[in-house]
């Protein structure tokens, strides 16, 4: 993702006497783009779906003549604009907070629920795992539901023969396939759930959090079956919570957070940024600049403001600092920034900030000036570390030490800093 | 399958087949894959085959009897009203029990599956919240569970109107056939409706309980026919406005067969002793209850897309 873009109309915020704000065009794109190569089985777009509150909606009959239109009181977007496409044979991780909206994206793509707006397109043998044996019936026999649910999920009676016995052999109840599903315990019950689900040869897996249930030895099986699916090439979407089974799994993940999709790539990057916007990163300090909501990514020498780049500077010119930030959409509304030019052994030499309420920021790139009219008489190669933080609540997001150097020639030789001094000598 | 069950597929957002034609180098296999997408979202005869099976099962599991118990209820009935209205109350209708039953199994095969499909979405909730499949296996399997008593209970009619010694062989009983077929899309188109309905609008269920208590009396089944046209005059097609009294009427006149007026009182007994006034009024009936239909597919399918949300 290319972080240097050059404003196209750089509208200049004079924050203080030598911090300029330059914010980029608001198009930036701040959602990892996956590439899709194989066909695409899965395809939402720009899907959004409203939830309307029962109490505002009409339910009885006379409301329903007396009043054509419903009202639109309490109306909640549990999703908006959802953009996806999954291509047949990957492994996708639906991640996000409670009530983000995972099981709402998952229910509308496996055609439950049917969105607000926009398209949803899925190809193939949908398998939905949203509750295990959904459907069963207490009153019939092991072997009559997997029928009924079999039949149910689009197989014939035929493909259902061929399936019934490894069926049985997964969900390891030879000896009560018989015996009617209310007696069987909870587990057996998950557990003829689940192996009928995987055994219709979905093309499409759709599992919501199921595998929560069930004992370990159980819970294991059913992790090697979805790894199964993978190896053959399946398209699998599940929604959990235990980041490490996404990490461990998946090929992709999809963030939500208040039904928009903040992310979409790489397993390691998403659970990152995750654990920081659930909070669990908190306790070891500012995040890595690599997933903070305002990542700095480059820092530049020059004299004016968008001036040329250079290196090498001579005590008495005019140095700018220029720092580019990429900015979520989940940054906060000011960020205040503190930059230390570093010399020898890390040696803070001096520090710049930005006045203390913070400068405005939007999503896309934020390139924050800091101008030093005068070079001192200083020698020596220097380096910036700057901390971005939270201007409203004064918390650090990140921080980051560039590589990058610039030196000033003084012309001191030996030390660091030209100062004025006597000598003199007393016996 | 049947173009008509091919109408009742999903609505367009879980269809498949996205750009038909950009994918043209896997179009086997595309083609493949929406065949097995259909298959979930299109009224399968199996699938509904199945449901009726296990609402059978799930019915007469753990009793000895089983099946046998819906026969023996008509059966009953057959003697208690042949018992009530022919020997203590004379209703002025010959071999009563047999007129009533040629009326009443339609008239029960028609209730009872509008009134279970109404609630067929609602007691399914579980189901519909979490597993995708054709929704409207759901009213018809309701409609398929009454037929299934329907022809066991027609056919004991008929052993048992034979052992009592009665004639109903003849031409007569071939008027059963477009009566039946009628009976059935209208069952069907009406069952569609409320079952769709009831989802949202959830008085739907008790007002059709309520509605169909007085929709009984509106059928020639306990009453002779010669009532009504005696109340009625010439507005007597009014009354035959409603299919199910035409078929309730079409029905006595292929399996009570006779005699059409009272021989002792003058009583007008069946609508008509002919074929004609029954295919006319069958052809009415006949192009309201396809009305009905359409209305009920449309409003079902309207509906079915939020019935996830509205359970």
């Amino acid at each position: 993702m290319s972080a240097q873009q050059s404003p196209a109309e750089p509208a200049v915020i004079e924050a203080s006497g030598n911090i300029a704000v330059t914010p980029a065009p608001p198009d930036t794109p701040s959602v990892g783009d996956a590439g899709v190569s194989t066909p695409v089985v899965i395809q939402a777009t720009g899907v959004g779906k409203k939830f309307v509150s029962y109490h505002r909606r009409a339910t009885s009959l006379k409301e329903l003549f007396v009043r054509r239109g419903r009202t639109h009181g309490d109306d909640f977007w549990a999703l908006r604009d959802i953009d996806v496409e999954i291509g047949r044979g990957q492994t996708v991780g639906l991640a996000g907070a409670n009530g983000s909206g995972k099981s709402t994206l998952l229910k509308v793509l496996a055609g439950i629920l049917r969105p607000t707006q926009g398209d949803v397109s899925v190809t193939g043998r949908i398998a939905s795992l949203l509750e295990l044996g959904a459907g069963f019936n207490g009153e019939l026999t092991g072997r009559d539901n997997v029928y009924l649910n079999a039949s149910l999920l689009g197989l014939s009676r035929r493909e259902i023969d061929r399936m019934f016995d490894s069926i049985v052999d997964f969900a390891e109840l030879p000896h009560k396939i018989d015996d009617e599903v209310k007696h069987y315990s909870s587990g057996q019950y998950v557990r003829l759930g689940f192996a009928v689900a995987v055994h219709v040869d979905p093309d499409v897996l759709l599992v919501d959090e199921v595998l929560a249930v069930g004992d370990e030895a159980f819970q294991k099986k059913c992790l090697a079956k979805i790894d199964a699916f993978r190896a053959e090439g399946r398209t699998i979407l599940f929604v959990t919570h235990s980041l490490d089974l996404i990490e461990s799994m998946c090929d992709r993940i999809l963030v939500l957070e208040s039904g928009s999709m903040i992310f979409d790539g790489a397993p390691a990057v998403g659970t990152r940024l995750l654990r920081q916007r659930l909070g669990s990163l908190s306790s070891d300090g500012p995040v890595p600049h690599e997933f903070a909501v305002a990542r700095p990514v480059s820092v530049t020498f020059s004299r004016d403001p968008g001036g040329p780049p250079q290196v090498q500077f001579n005590p008495g010119d005019r140095l700018t600092v220029s720092i580019a930030l990429d900015v979520t959409e989940h940054a906060p509304e000011r960020l205040y920034l503190h930059t230390y030019a570093l010399g020898p052994h890390e040696l803070p030499v001096w520090l710049m900030e930005t006045p203390p309420g913070g400068v405005p920021c939007a999503a896309g790139t934020l390139t924050v000036d800091f101008t030093v009219p005068a070079l001192p008489e200083l020698l020596g190669a220097f380096a910036i570390s700057v901390h971005v933080s939270d201007a409203a609540t004064g918390a650090e997001l990140t921080r980051r030490r560039f590589e990058d150097l610039f030196g000033i020639n003084g012309s001191q030789a030996g030390g660091l800093l030209k100062i004025d001094y006597e000598t003199g000598a007393r016996p | 399958m049947s173009n008509l069950v091919d109408e009742w597929s999903a609505p367009a957002t879980q269809r498949d087949g996205r750009r038909p034609g950009t994918r043209g180098r896997d179009g086997q296999e595309s083609r493949m894959l929406a065949r097995r997408s259909r298959a979930q979202t299109r009224v399968r005869w199996e699938l509904l085959r199945n449901l009726i099976r296990k609402d059978l099962k799930v019915k007469y599991k753990g009793s000895t009897l089983g099946f046998a118990w819906s026969l023996a209820n008509p059966l009953l009935l057959l003697a208690v009203y042949t018992l009530v209205f022919q020997v203590i109350m004379s209703a002025g209708v010959p071999r009563f029990g047999v007129y009533l039953m040629s009326g009443l199994l339609i008239w029960n095969a028609f209730s009872a599956s509008v009134s279970s499909a109404s609630g067929s979405v609602v007691f399914n909730a579980n189901l519909v919240k979490k597993v995708r499949f054709p929704l409207p296996v759901l009213p018809l399997s309701a409609v398929g569970f009454a037929l299934v008593h329907f022809v066991l209970q027609l056919i004991v009619l008929f052993v048992v109107v034979a052992a009592l010694g009665y004639s109903f062989v003849g031409l007569q009983l071939f008027l059963l056939l477009p009566a039946f077929a009628i009976a059935m899309i209208f069952t069907v188109g009406l069952s569609m409706l409320v079952s769709g309905l009831n989802v949202r609008y959830r008085d739907t269920e008790h007002l059709l309980e309520v509605a169909l208590l007085a929709w009984f009396w509106l059928n020639p089944i306990v009453y002779p026919v010669g009532l009504i046209h005696k109340l009625l005059r010439e507005w007597t097609w009014i009354y035959f406005l409603n299919p199910m009294a035409t078929v309730v009427a079409t029905f006595q006149r292929a399996i009570y067969k006779g005699p059409s007026v009272n021989p002792a009182t003058g009583q007008g007994i069946l609508a008509d002793p002919g074929y004609l006034f029954y295919l006319e009024h069958l052809a009415i009936a006949g192009v309201i209850s396809l009305g009905l239909l359409w209305l009920g597919i449309h409003v079902f399918r309207r509906m079915q897309a939020d019935f996830a949300e509205d359970l």
